[in-house]
């Protein structure tokens, strides 16, 4: 007899914590001295998200959800809800909107990322059941190139790329001069650099059809015939998939000479980038596409007068174009409804690092870190403290616990010292050094800094140093001035965004932990225990057992101790590789 | 006459989401959806796969339809099934391994009980009901 409920009962870590294995043997008790232990199943799951909430419990089909459940508890959902019917009010998670309660703790909202997980990315149907096209049909017969451009303007849609630019705008300045020039260019961004973003593969492995609807809608609106996916060749699957999407969307007179029988042309060509993170710069980007060297040139002039060869040209984003055609379909107003006041609709972050639910998450713009983290991300792994948020990538900074609560939007968070970018989302807790991630940002400038401009090729490369040296324990009070007077030259000069961005991982963590920059230069002392050679590893007789474990592994014998006696670190001879500290079950090696 | 193309692109629609609406109301077909992104066949969903295909063979289940998809946003919990089928709500599956998969089959599919454990909520409702609107 198959089972008639099902009661949910959350094994994530944080709820475990809270006791939810009890509530499991609980709930699995009461059922087998009932009589309906043949009608309801008790289910351990993952963790649900909402862990600042747990431990919880959810019964299924009526998708009841219960929130900070305790052992005794269990009786209730047994009697009152699943034999008797009548849900626990007082368990339920109250919500002051009652609009909202319908999506519960379920805060994202899904524009770009509508398809992705839902349909077959290599079968066109699958898209248009899902009203793949209904724009572009819509758009060729029934609207003009400038209502097009007149949507996007009420959506106030702006570019996911990282600078933000409204969308509309850049349509616009082509669509107006398309009659002096022969020929127009729509290209799109691919190329997707940033150190821990990884949204517009998705969308392009997911839901490839979008991007080429919203490009072939770009081309109407602006008068061209002719469009380019710029995309780096370490994404095969999303080229493979792109491919089999083309071909599909010709085969369906979707792509091609006389789209819908509208008599309007458009086709797409894919061009492959080596992986240079300067690549995905507009100039850069158009010069590569072009067969040269992928280095960016002075603007203006602006690519959407004088870009592809010398042609007017729109460049876009993955993710903003996925966006178009649900806003073309449902209209702008509909779009301009969602996030704030001048950042619209949504934003898509690519969750990463010490954070138990990594993923992707599409938000409302407006939705707060702590939502991101904790409601959503299923806060930081075994209960540590959460430390900053890293966004924007190198172009970037941190947000810290203290900003926990800003909404997050393209102004505040350039506000706070930091960037969206591209929507890399990397979450650091206690063990990370602040100092040590910032010299990875630099290090990653320094590899991908092109070199034509000098304040960008050895700006880039004075701070790395310096930042290296901070860590090596030879900083000195000096350097937070070189720092910071490197960074407005910086700023200024370069000739792109990247040089020009470079300082702002420094500066934005001077900012907000200037302390740990001074821990490391005064007290020769890395908080985070993270720079190796600021780490002094040390045995606790009170703990060591004297299991011999971690003589054994050194690798430079420098541990001595007899068995079952406090093991000692001899500190001249340890090379500080944390071997013992991994390797001791019981604690004992300790980090200062 | 022939046929208007946007005619033909509407009627394909109509008949297409119907097909897919049909599925569940459709006692006797199972849906099960496979996240076949890069994060998913890096974690292992083509072996999944294939311990799926293989199961479902073994058991004799011909009325089930495998659908690969991008990516669900559940990085951490990939790789992914979800399972959707008549008299069971909609699951997603997640740490799927060939192991698992056969459990689901045996248990979820044939058994009508869900596998403890494997269990992953949605991110989010509205990728599954999609508000209304006119076309
Ligand atoms: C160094 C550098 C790297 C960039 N990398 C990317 C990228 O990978 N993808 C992208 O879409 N935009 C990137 N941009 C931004 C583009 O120059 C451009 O603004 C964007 O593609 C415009 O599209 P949007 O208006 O839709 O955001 C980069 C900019 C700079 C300065
Ligand atoms: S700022 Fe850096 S990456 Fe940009 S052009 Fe100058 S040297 Fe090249
Ligand atoms: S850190 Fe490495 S070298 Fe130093 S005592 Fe431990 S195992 Fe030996
Ligand atoms: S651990 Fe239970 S909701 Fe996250």
């Amino acid at each position: 007899m198959p089972y008639k409920k099902f009661c949910l009962v959350c094994s994530g870590k944080q709820c475990e914590s809270g006791k939810s294995e009890e509530i499991y043997k609980e709930l699995k008790k009461l059922t087998m001295e009932s009589s309906i232990c043949q009608n309801v199943q008790i289910v351990r799951t993952g963790c649900f998200g909402l862990c600042s909430k747990g431990p919880i419990v959810k019964i299924l089909p009526d998708e009841t959800f219960y929130v900070n459940v305790d052992v005794k508890d269990a009786k209730a959902i047994i009697n009152d809800h699943i034999i008797a019917g009548q849900p626990v009010e007082r368990l339920m998670l109250k919500h002051d909107n009652p609009a909202k309660e319908s999506r519960f703790y379920q805060k994202q909202i899904r524009i770009a990322l509508r398809n992705c997980g839902i349909i077959n990315p290599e079968d066109i149907t699958e898209y248009i059941a899902r009203d793949g096209y209904a724009a572009l049909s819509m758009a060729l017969f029934e609207m003009k190139p400038m209502d097009i451009i007149e949507e996007l303007k009420k959506s106030g849609l702006r570019g996911r790329g990282g600078a933000g630019f409204p969308t509309w705008m850049k349509w616009k300045f082509t669509h107006d001069i398309k009659d002096q020039a022969d020929e127009i260019f729509i290209i799109c961004n691919a190329d997707e650099g940033d150190p821990g973003a990884y949204m517009d593969r998705s969308i392009l492995e997911g839901d490839p059809q979008s991007v080429l609807e919203a490009m072939a809608l770009a081309g109407y609106a602006c008068g061209s015939s002719m469009g380019y996916i710029y995309i780096r060749a370490e994404y095969p699957l999303a080229i493979e998939r792109l491919y089999k999407a083309m071909d599909q969307a010709r085969e369906y007179g979707l792509l091609g000479k006389n789209i819908l029988g509208s008599g309007f042309d458009f086709d797409i060509e894919i061009r492959l980038g080596a992986g240079a993170f300067v690549c995905g710069e507009e100039t850069a980007l158009i010069a590569s596409i072009e067969g040269e060297r992928g280095m960016p040139r002075p603007r203006p002039p602006f690519p959407a007068v004088k870009g592809l060869w010398g042609k007017p040209t729109v460049i876009n984003n993955v993710e903003t174009y996925a966006n178009i055609p649900k806003i073309i379909l449902r209209g702008g107003d509909w779009f301009g409804q969602i996030g704030t006041e001048k950042s619209k609709g949504t934003k898509v972050f690519a969750l990463t690092g010490k954070i138990n639910n990594s993923g992707l998450v599409e938000v409302p713009m407006g939705t707060t870190l702590r939502e991101i983290i904790y409601d959503i991300g299923g806060g930081i792994p075994n209960g540590k403290a959460f430390k900053a948020a890293q966004t924007g990538g190198p172009s970037g900074g941190v947000i810290t616990a203290e900003h926990l609560d800003t909404p997050i939007d393209y102004e505040t968070l350039g506000a706070l010292g930091s960037m969206m970018g591209s929507g890399g989302m990397i979450v650091m807790d206690e063990d990370d050094c602040i100092v040590d991630v910032t010299k990875f940002y630099l290090d990653f400038s320094v590899d991908e800094s092109c070199g034509k401009c000098a304040p960008c090729r050895i700006g880039t490369r004075k701070m790395h140093n310096i930042l290296r040296k901070i860590t090596m324990g030879k900083g000195t009070m000096d350097h937070i001035q070189q720092l910071r007077a490197l960074a407005v030259p910086m700023q200024k000069a370069s000739l792109c965004g990247l040089g020009q961005a470079a300082p702002n991982p420094i500066l934005s963590t001077l900012k907000y932990f200037e302390d740990e920059y001074l821990a490391h230069i005064r007290d020769h002392r890395c908080p985070a225990g993270v720079c190796k050679a600021l780490v002094t590893y040390t045995i606790n007789p009170d703990i060591c057992i004297g299991c011999t474990v971690c003589s054994r592994k050194c690798p430079n014998n420098c541990i001595t101790g007899e068995r079952k006696k406090p093991h000692v670190i001899d500190q001249d001879n340890c090379i500080k590789c944390g071997i013992c500290h991994e390797g001791c079950k019981f604690g004992a090696v300790q980090i200062a | 006459m022939e046929m208007n193309p946007r005619e033909e692109l509407k009627k394909l629609r109509e008949k297409k989401r119907l097909e897919l609406h049909e599925r569940k109301g459709n006692e006797n077909i199972i849906e099960i959806l496979i996240g076949m992104g890069s994060s998913g066949i890096a974690s292992g969903a083509k072996n999944v796969l294939q311990a799926l295909n293989e199961t479902l063979e073994e058991r004799g289940i011909s009325n089930a339809i495998i659908r690969k998809t991008g990516s669900l946003g559940l990085d951490h919990a990939e790789p992914t099934l979800e399972i959707r089928m008549n008299g069971m709500p909609d699951i997603i599956y997640g740490k799927v391994t060939p192991d698992v998969t056969r459990r689901i089959v045996d248990r979820h599919i044939l058994g009508r009980e869900l596998v403890c454990g494997h269990v992953f909520d949605k991110p989010a409702q509205d990728v599954v009901k999609e508000p209304k609107h006119a076309l």
